[in-house]
């Protein structure tokens, strides 16, 4: 493999086992425009916006109880290529409950709503780039790609830095889903790259007889600032 | 040292409305961002933004979200998002919204022109996400009653594209509209930038 394809990690638009591209992908080349937009920030957002339960999704939505399902520690840490953390990104996370389903209006998914989950959390992240969410383990859920499809677990982020190039959307999945190999979500991310959307199992960051911990740590692209270089 | 590889992109799929835009969508949690990109006090001379995202049949989005990015009318970026306890003018820079809730599946944004930015032609930033979509989508929208010609990026794109940049100035009973139709595929593609 050669460097090139190593830094490759990024799924094409067109992917046509994920049949929902093939009329919503652009068929023209993209116009680079990395001198023109290189020094283009993007908005700061301050702790005014964050609600105090705004990263626990165990109990941002309580009505009468505590959300059903596995209680989990989901942390990480928002870095640049070099490794730099970028601190005061905003975190915006949304899942579906620990059932497979989601709150949202148009679901069809036959599978109970819990009145205790909401399925959605933000937070920014601190000085060093750390973030920390609790939730609940969310569950699989059919969708109509194809016959019997099935998305792994996964949690949704989108993440905002302070440079035009530090916005992402993505998707955290769990250790040794046996789905993976069915999902064409997960597919089109090059084989080598698909590890870096599996958070990691970590013993040592559970709290202890309350919640197990994972770790997903995001990479922002780098380009506009290469002093390493 | 050793560069990182970047985390990979992936969609954002059909369900993220109770996250990203729950005020719009009439969830029970609060939305930092929504489709007014001005506060009350921001002077300046208030403008829509609409448009509609179309996809390869032709047919209008029902769940895109795009995200609008712009500098206030000096042309100065407010990279600052003020809170909510002392806002200046209230001019936030930053706006959101899903295709889901307009029967027509248009969205309509409150702003001001922006100004020049070192003496590039008034332009907003266009960020896309769809179900659908592996991948961000990013473009820029410049105005039908400036000078765009001689913008660096716009008179980059090629001639028989640039139309595609470019919203349209109306007048509704008064008030200032530009309309601003997104192609994903088709003769009227939208030119999308390397991001
Ligand atoms: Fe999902």
């Amino acid at each position: 493999m050669n460097s090139n394809d190593h830094y490759n990690t990024q799924p094409p638009h067109l992917y046509p086992a994920y049949k929902s591209t093939i009329l919503r992908s652009p068929t023209q080349p993209f116009m680079p425009v990395n001198e023109l937009l290189k020094d283009l920030s993007l908005p700061a957002f301050g702790e005014s916006f964050i609600g105090e339960f705004d990263n626990d999704l165990t109990k941002n939505a309580r009505k009468n109880g505590e959300p059903i399902g596995e209680r989990i520690k989901v942390s990480g840490k928002v870095m640049d290529e070099y490794g730099r953390p970028l601190p005061n990104v905003l975190i915006e996370i949304w899942q579906a409950n620990s059932a497979g389903r989601y709150i949202h209006k148009e679901e069809i998914h036959d599978a109970p709503l819990d009145p205790n989950f909401l399925g959605a959390g933000r937070m920014l992240t601190n000085s060093d780039g750390n973030y920390m969410f609790y939730t609940i383990k969310p569950g699989a859920y059919p969708w109509g790609n194809h016959f019997n499809a099935w998305r792994p677990n996964h949690i949704h982020f989108s993440v905002i830095g302070h440079q035009f190039e530090h916005r992402l959307v993505t998707q955290m999945y769990f250790p040794g889903d046996p789905l993976f190999e069915f999902d064409p979500i997960f597919q089109s991310v090059p084989g080598h790259a698909r590890e870096l959307l599996i958070a990691r199992f970590r013993m040592d960051w559970t709290d202890a007889d309350f919640a197990l911990a994972y770790e997903f740590n995001i990479v922002m692209n780098g380009k506009a600032k290469t002093p390493f270089e | 040292m050793e560069k990182l590889r970047q985390t990979p992109s992936q969609t954002v799929g059909p369900f993220f409305a109770y996250s990203l835009t729950a005020f719009q969508y009439g969830y029970d949690y609060n939305s930092i961002v929504n489709g007014s990109i001005i506060g009350d006090h921001t002077g300046g001379g208030q403008i829509y933004i609409t448009g509609t995202i179309f996809d390869g049949n032709g047919k209008a989005i029902p769940d895109a979200m795009i995200e609008l990015w712009q500098a206030d009318t000096q042309g100065n970026y407010t990279t600052k998002y003020p809170g909510s306890p002392t806002p200046e003018n209230q001019f936030r820079g930053f706006g959101r919204l899903g295709t889901g809730t307009d029967p027509d599946h248009q969205f309509c944004f409150k702003t001001v022109k922006p100004g020049p930015v070192n003496g590039q032609s008034p332009h907003i930033n266009v960020t896309l996400f769809m179900r659908g979509s592996l991948r961000r989508l990013s473009t820029r929208m410049y105005f039908s009653d400036e000078i765009n010609e001689e913008d660096a990026l716009f008179s980059n794109v090629d001639a028989t594209r640039r139309h595609t940049l470019i919203a349209r100035r109306k007048e509704n009973n008064g008030s200032i509209e530009y309309q601003f139709d997104i192609y994903l595929q088709g003769e009227n593609e939208t030119v999308f930038f390397d991001v």
